[in-house]
Parts: structure tokens; sequence; C-alpha cells
């Protein structure tokens, strides 16, 4: 078995002949794009059962076994259905929409490794399609870029909900954007590199999975990912109870589907990002199946010495962390779900409030501690281990448990009676008119969002 | 089924925090989520259990040789207040009155059930019923052949269950 990467040409059928690396990444974009958008019918399907056992119901289940072939009668009904285009909408951009959300939610899965290298007879294959050197950057990018979709669709459609949707998705986006590039950079200086196989790579060094070294960087993240999602309790732009449908008020048919695929995609593509960054992506316990290019060796582990051990890929590692990393991805599907289905809408001036108020500041002082935590370690020589990631695990759980603490009083998301600035008012009743008047900037700033 | 109405207690201004009652509220939806009691009534699988005093599509009872019950004597059409059911009476051989013509507009029927209790033959009746869907509105006429055929139970005049009723 040679542990190099894909080299030579593969011939097929004895005919034709093409390169091998181009040949696989073909089978791997093709697999892993059938693989993404099979998870995205399921996720509707999975959305709509799992709401449904929620509320004590049942569900879909009448077409197929279980209703299993529900999402194809979804597909097949939506492209049948008649197209609406508003009469005084913008023809190209209410058209153009659709694509610029639904391309970026699917792409962003390109740089996620899904599974252990695996063997074949031209060398081994990465399992993942494009493993380039800016690797998260890139899923920010794209998942940033997704927001132009979706406030070109509100505003083209020319209808006041919908433009009104578009506009609180860009808000919401830029505003949360800070807060999970923050918790990702916590994830960084762990790494020391931004590619999501390099990340893989370190937890399986460090021993231990990244949620528990960088606990609130993990809460943080998926509290930004489900606003980045626009999933609730931060979906803003189509809050039904306000805004008709939001941006998509106007969208019928398979262009409304777009949207709903690209929703759908997203959430798929957060959940494999917070598997791949907090959980250890397709790594599974125990040091077998680890696997890394290391100066051009596929490597397992370092000797104690020091020097590089070579990595064992087998078909049944490759397959065995593909399941893995697909239950991961899937367990995080359920809790989008879940939490959709609990949780209320927060209002508009909450959500920016939560953002801005707390997780910013919160992050970047969480920011400054696992810097400091790391910068102290590395000074005392301590290896990058388990015992590294102990010590980190320690200073974030105490992060961690006086977030929660202060999260915990009330101070900052409650209803209307019990928001801090009525809080003052309950409390100066009985207090002189100065103390009131003297509370209120803090009022107008928090309705002023 | 009745719902059961359960008041809250507002929690204190102070003392509200969003974290724990979220938590506790995804416990609430998990416990929910795993329970296998669902409250959907699967329904072309699982039928109702109708009222014995449901009053839906009519029903003629025959004799044993087939023929109708009905005396055509009149009184179901004279006694029904939405004027649904058309007779025209006819007379044999041995003097017997017999319904030529018998029809329910089940359209226009209000299923009130005077029918079946002013019939002095205990002939036409409502009954047990309700899935009488069709393609084409004339076919809501049920004419005599096809009220003779009708194979659901008839509705009873009172509950058996309670002996207040009789």
């Amino acid at each position: 078995m040679q542990l190099q990467p894909v080299q030579g040409d593969i011939t097929i059928l004895g005919i034709v002949s093409v390169d091998a690396f181009t040949f696989f990444s073909y089978l791997k974009v093709l697999g892993l794009f059938s693989i993404v958008i099979v998870t995205v019918a399921y996720a509707t399907y999975a959305e709509r059962r799992v709401s449904a056992f929620i509320q004590d119901r049942r569900g879909p289940n009448r077409v197929g076994p279980f209703g299993l072939l529900q999402p194809i009668a979804d597909g097949i009904k939506n492209i049948l259905k008649e197209e609406t285009l508003p009469a005084t909408a913008s023809r190209f951009f209410f058209v153009l929409a659709p694509v610029l959300v639904l391309v970026p939610s699917l792409v962003t899965f390109a740089v996620i490794p899904v599974a252990a290298p695996l063997p074949t007879p031209w060398g081994v294959v990465d399992m993942v399609i494009a493993d380039i050197p800016v690797g998260i950057l890139y899923v920010l990018a794209f998942s940033s870029l997704a927001v132009y979709g979706v406030v070109l669709g509100g505003w083209a459609s020319n209808n006041k909900y919908a433009f009104l949707g578009g506009l609180r998705a860009s808000a919401q986006m830029v505003s949360y954007e800070v807060a999970l590039g923050l918790s990702i950079i916590a994830v960084i200086m762990m790494t020391g590199n931004v590619t999501l196989t390099e990340m893989v790579w370190q937890q399986q060094q460090l021993g231990m999975w990244f949620a528990f070294p960088l606990s609130l960087a993990f809460i943080l993240f998926v509290v930004s990912a489900f606003a980045e999602t626009n999933r609730l309790p931060f979906d803003m732009p189509e809050a039904e109870s306000e805004l008709v449908t939001g941006y998509h008020t106007e969208y019928s048919a398979m262009k409304f589907s777009a949207f709903m695929i690209s929703e759908f995609g997203h959430m798929v593509t957060a959940s494999a990002l917070m598997a791949t960054l907090f959980l250890g992506g397709w790594d599974l316990p125990g040091t077998w199946d680890n696997a890394f290019w290391y100066q051009g060796q596929l490597i397992g582990g370092f000797a104690a010495d020091g020097s590089p051990v070579a990595a064992q890929p087998a078909a049944w590692k490759t397959m065995a962390t593909f399941l893995g990393f697909g239950a991961k991805t899937a367990f995080f599907l359920l809790v989008y779900i879940w939490i959709r289905w609990t949780l209320p809408r927060f209002r508009y001036d909450q959500v920016m409030a939560l953002g801005w108020k707390v997780m910013l500041p919160t992050s970047l002082a969480y920011l400054m501690l696992v810097g400091g935590t790391i910068l102290v370690l590395e000074e005392l020589g301590v290896p990058y281990g388990f015992g590294y990631g102990l010590v980190l695990t320690a200073v974030s759980g105490i992060a961690t448990f006086s977030f929660i603490f202060f999260i915990d009083r009330g101070r900052t998301i409650t209803g209307a009676a019990a928001g801090p600035a009525q809080k003052i008012e309950i409390r100066s009743i009985g207090r002189e008119r100065q103390a009131r008047s003297a509370d209120l900037p803090a009022k107008t700033a928090l309705s002023g969002d | 089924m009745a719902i059961n109405v359960k008041v809250m207690k507002r929690p204190e201004p102070e003392t509200t925090s969003y974290l724990r009652a979220a938590l506790s509220g995804m416990a609430l939806t998990f416990k929910h989520m795993v329970n296998p009691k669902k409250v959907t009534q699967q329904y072309p699988e699982e039928q109702t259990d109708l009222h014995p005093r449901w009053r839906g599509t009519h029903v003629m009872e025959t004799h044993a040789d087939g023929r109708p019950k009905c005396v055509a004597c009149g009184l179901c059409p004279t006694v029904c207040p939405a004027n649904c059911i058309r007779l025209v009476g006819g007379e044999d051989d041995q003097g017997n009155r017999y319904p030529i013509v018998y029809e329910i507009d089940e359209f226009r029927c209000i299923f009130c059930g005077m029918c079946q209790e002013v019939c002095p033959v205990e002939a036409i009746h409502v009954g047990r019923h309700f899935e009488n869907a069709e393609y084409t509105r004339d076919r809501f006429v049920y004419d005599l052949d096809r009220l003779m055929e009708q194979e659901h139970p008839s509705t009873l005049l009172w509950d058996p269950s309670d002996p207040a009723g009789e």
C-alpha cells in the first residue's frame, strides 16, 4: 500500500485513460453533492416529522414507508407548480436571488473533510473535495455571500414585507458574523492553521474535541450559527407572524423551493462545521483513525522522540469515520429542529441586543482568556496533548460557568415586563422623579436598535 | 376531548431566567418527542366509533323478500323540514301501497331524523354513516334502490347506554 497522494492515470474499461486525481475529485464532488442534497431533502422531512412528534402529532407518513418518499413528492409538486412573477418585481434580480442563495449554501461543503483518507491502488484519497489552504475563511466568505441573495430577493420582490425581511437578514448576518468569526478565532489559535483538515488533526493530537477546551467558543458558535442560518429563535428575516414570510413572500414553486433548500443547506453546512470545529469532525475516539498529511507523508501520530509514525488508512476506517461524521452532523441537525420547535422568536431589538451587547463582548473577552492561557501554557513548555487540553478545559469551564451565571440573572433576554430599562423603572417607582429621568438614556439606547 | 387549561404563574421580573426556562422547555419538548402516544387519528384506517344516535346517510329497511317496508303513507315528505324527500305512491293488485318513486336529496337533507321518527312502519331510517362523497352532484339524489342497498347500521332513537332516554 502506498502512503502517498493520488497520482498516475486510471484506465476505465481499458479505453479511456484519465488523471487519477481529477477522476477522484469528480467522484467526490458528485458523491458529496448528492449526499448533501439528499440530506437537505431528508432534513425537511425530519423537520416535519420531529415537529409533529414534539406536538404529539404523527407528521407526514403517507408517501412510502413512514412517509420516507415525502421529500420526492414535495419536489415533484414544487417543480410542477405555477411560477408567479409579481408585476412590479425587478425581473432579473428576482430570478437571480434564489440562485445567489442556493449556490453558496451548497459550495461551502467543499472544504469540509467528511472521513478519514481512503487508500486506493493509485494512492491515498483525501475525503475532502478541496483541501484549500484558506479553509475556514472560504466557508466564512461564502456563508456571508448568501445574504446578498436574501437581500436581493427581498428588494427585487417590490414588497414591503419582503424588503423588511431582507433588511433584517442583512443586519442580523452582520451582527452575528462578528461573534461567529471571533469564536472561530479561538479554534484557530488552538490549531495554528485555518484548514479544516488540520483542525481535525489537532483535535486528534489534543486527545479531546474542542467542545471541551473551548466550551464557551462552542456555545457562542452554536448560537451565532443559529442566527446566521436564520433559524428560530432568530428567524427575523422570515418571521411569519410579522412579515408574512419575509424575504420570500413573493416567491412560489421552484424558486421558493430554492430558498427552502438553501436554508436547509445552510443548516447542514453549519451542522457539519460545528461537528468539524468542535466535535472532532470525522475523528472517532481513540488514535486508530488518526491521519494527516505531514511533510508529504500520511502520518497517524508522533513517536515519543518526535519522529512521525505512518498512518494505517483502511477502507473500513474511512467508512466508520464517515458514519461518525454523519452522526455528529445529524445530531446538530436534530438540535436545530428541536430548538426551533421549542423556543419562541426573539423580538428584533432583543436579537440585536444579544448580538452586540452580549455575544460580541463575551467572545472578545473569551478570546483574550484563551489567548492568555495558551501563551502561559506555551511559556511553561506544556506539551500539546491531553494535559494541555485539561488546563484549557478548566479555564474555559470557569468562563462558561460565569457566562451562564451572568446570563441566567434575567439581565439579557427577558420579557417586555422585565427588560433592563423597565426593571429600573419598576424600582424607581418609590423614588424621586430624577432617578427615572437619569435612567432614560439607557432605555432609548435599547429601543434605538 | 376536553382541553385541560393550566394557568401558569408568571415569574417575578427580578427572578426571570431565560436560560433555565429555555432548557426546561427543551426538556418538555423532548419528552413529547419520544412519547409514543400521539393524538392524531389515522382516519381511513382507524374509524371513529359513531354514537348510536348519530344521524347520517339514510337507509330504507326491506322485508325478507326484498321489498321495501315503505307503505307510501306520505308522512315523511310532509314532516321533512328541508323538503328533500320526493314520494310517489302506488297500489298493487292486493291493495298494498308501495312507493313508485322514493328519492332523498342528501344535499338538501339537514339530517334531523324526523322522517325516521314519523315513519309508522319503521321503513326509512337515518344511519350511522358519513362517508358519502361522490364525483357528481346528481349522485347525491338517492333513489329507492340505492337507499335499500345501504349496508350501514341505522340510527337508534335512544342511547342504549342511557336508561333515562327510553
